[in-house]
């Protein structure tokens, strides 16, 4: 009789990623330079994002233009995505400068820039609805690029509803996707070694 | 003596059985949350966020009626940026391509847009009209379409001759089509423009595209975005309102619209077509982003420039490891 | 936020041109801002682990 599916997915996560590589207590000594606190900084801004982003959902795209805590709650949201990309692109720096992909880890790269990329269409969403003169400058522009290769055809940045729903919805589900799968593939291979480092015979180095 | 390049791969590939140290992963990341929330705290209070007060057609008309009037014309006579725009919006033109892809075109008119009558006629139709605009408004709703067009074009060709000067238009045969311009400006003056367009279709309105196309077609909009520093041929797609900080990841994108072909309309086939252009090369970077560990140079580059002799300085000098020879 | 903080920061930002090169003072600063973090993490030495591990 053949394996269970469920046995089998449970062996392979077992396997792959066990909790003590989830939630390690100890690390690689090479892991040792301040470029490596880039990751969970990029992370702590994107939660920040997303707990001003609920505040905002929650009052409705029009109520920061008139409250005083609605001002804040956007400017933490409009900071929070700054300091989100300012960490973001020193981690892909570190991350390039370190070959970050070697030793089977092409998805954990892949995965990020994916992020990147997909950071880029989440935020850019987010500053159409800002429904100020920004955003009707920025869709009336953006929409040429879009429609001239047909995509604004069905992806209409002058439409706020759709813009607002994909922003609000859509893209940071897509988004925290992409991010959980790039730090589970972190977790899974571990931190890459040195470029210069090598195995030595007799040595645990 | 380097090992070779198969067993570095797997070394690299492997668990780590070397030296490890404490590392409490919890503790990190509520620092880290900790700190940014700190920062992110401090930066909103002191300095706040951009939000500059949407445009409205009431401004327009009231600051420049006469590009009011005359983008109102244009809408009538099917001359405006939309109007002649092609998909999405409508038929009247290819659109862009790239080489043989007519992409734009093929996506087909999804968002069909009648500016005579979306833009002019039915907003006119809404309001208390006096004689003179109620009359005019029925004179055009019986002509011929031909006769509308024949007017409207007319008008629109006196008005750029006169180089936009409203009041010195020689007299012509416009039809009512002078009267219709007059109730819309009117109308845009009173605030009840912005209105109407928004309510077209409905009681719940969440699309704002009519809007903001009739709103491009003149040159309010424009002028704002040219003050603001917007101005795609300038950077702007980099730059916020005020003295905020901007989009600096968009500099690539940026960049394209600021160098010879692509930043002369005139320039066949690319100036004309740069936004398509543009897409396509930043859609094969994108990819090259994701794909860099295996383009053969780039992938190397980290190799041959060591900073990483900086990032794992500790390591290398524990463990007097100089550098490998490839 | 006070009043002539939101002044100073909703006024037109300060560019500087060089040819078809443009950028705000404000991007400039940014831009300028993660080079340097860069640059410091990887060169600010990491504190060293008091306790031996394996």
């Amino acid at each position: 009789m053949s394996e269970m599916w469920t046995a089998k997915l449970r062996n392979k996560w077992q396997k792959n990623l066990p909790i003590e590589k989830l939630l390690p207590d100890d690390q690689p000594a090479y892991v040792a330079s301040w470029i490596y606190v880039f990751g969970v900084l990029t992370l702590s801004a994107l939660a920040m994002i997303i707990a001003s982003g609920i505040v905002l959902a929650f009052e409705g795209p029009a109520w920061y233009h008139t409250s005083d805590v609605g001002k804040f709650m956007n400017s933490l949201h409009f900071w929070s995505v700054q300091l989100f990309f300012v960490f973001m692109v020193i981690h892909l720096w570190g991350k390039y400068w370190m070959a970050a992909w070697r030793g089977n880890r092409f998805r954990t790269w892949a995965t990020g820039a994916l992020a990147f990329v997909a950071s880029i269409a989440t935020a850019f969403t987010g500053y159409l609805v800002q429904t100020n003169f920004d955003s009707q400058w920025i869709s009336f522009e953006a929409k040429d690029g879009f429609n001239s290769v047909g995509i604004g055809a069905f992806f209409t940045v002058t439409n706020l509803g759709q813009m607002l729903l994909l922003h609000v919805a859509f893209l940071p589900l897509i988004l925290g996707v992409i991010t959980v799968i790039h730090v589970l593939m972190v977790r899974r291979r571990g931190v890459v070694p040195p470029i210069d480092a090598e195995p030595t015979p007799g040595s645990g180095a | 003596m380097s090992v070779s390049k198969e067993a570095k791969h797997a070394f690299d590939a492997a668990p780590w059985t070397g030296k490890t140290k404490r590392y409490d992963i919890v503790k990190e990341g509520s620092i880290a949350v900790a700190l940014v929330a700190i920062v992110a705290i401090f930066l909103s209070l002191f300095l706040g966020s951009p939000d500059d007060t949407p445009l409205t057609f009431k401004g327009w008309a009231i600051s420049n009626p006469d590009n009011f009037y005359a983008t109102a014309v244009q809408e009538l006579s099917g001359s405006s940026g939309t109007a002649t725009y092609g998909a999405p919006y409508n038929k009247a033109s290819d659109g862009l391509n790239v080489g043989p892809l007519w992409l734009q075109k093929w996506a087909g008119v999804t968002r069909p847009i009648d500016t005579v009558n979306e833009f002019v006629i039915a907003p006119l139709s809404t309001q208390v009209l006096s004689t003179e605009i109620a009359s005019a408004l029925a004179t055009w709703k019986s002509a011929a379409d031909s006769q509308k067009h024949d007017w409207a074009v007319a008008y629109d060709d006196a008005i750029t001759k006169a180089e936009g000067k409203i009041s010195t238009v020689p007299a012509g045969a416009y039809g009512p089509v002078p009267v219709l311009a007059q109730g819309l400006t009117d109308m845009a003056k009173g605030g009840a423009l912005d209105a109407a367009l928004l309510s077209q279709g409905g009681f719940f309105q969440t699309d704002n595209t009519k809007q903001i196309l009739f709103f491009g077609d003149g040159a309010y909009l424009d002028e704002a975005g040219t003050t603001a520093n917007l101005q795609g041929g300038t950077w702007g797609m980099m730059n916020e309102t005020g003295r905020y900080p901007g989009q600096a990841w968009l500099w690539l994108y940026s960049f394209w619209y600021q160098i010879p072909p692509f930043n002369n309309e005139n320039s066949k086939p690319i100036g004309a077509n740069a936004d398509a252009y543009i897409m396509v090369i930043m859609g094969i970077m994108s990819l090259g982003l994701i794909l860099i560990p295996v383009i053969p140079g780039v992938r190397s580059l980290p190799l041959r420039i060591p900073i990483h002799r900086g990032i794992w300085r500790q390591y290398y000098d524990e463990n007097g490891i100089k550098r490998r020879k490839k | 936020m006070t009043g002539w903080i939101s002044d100073f920061m909703n006024h037109p930002a300060t560019y500087l041109k060089s040819g078809w090169l443009q950028i705000s003072v404000s991007n400039l600063i940014v831009i300028i801002l993660m080079l340097t973090i860069f640059a410091l993490a990887v060169l600010i030495p990491f504190p060293k682990d008091k306790e031996d591990h394996k």
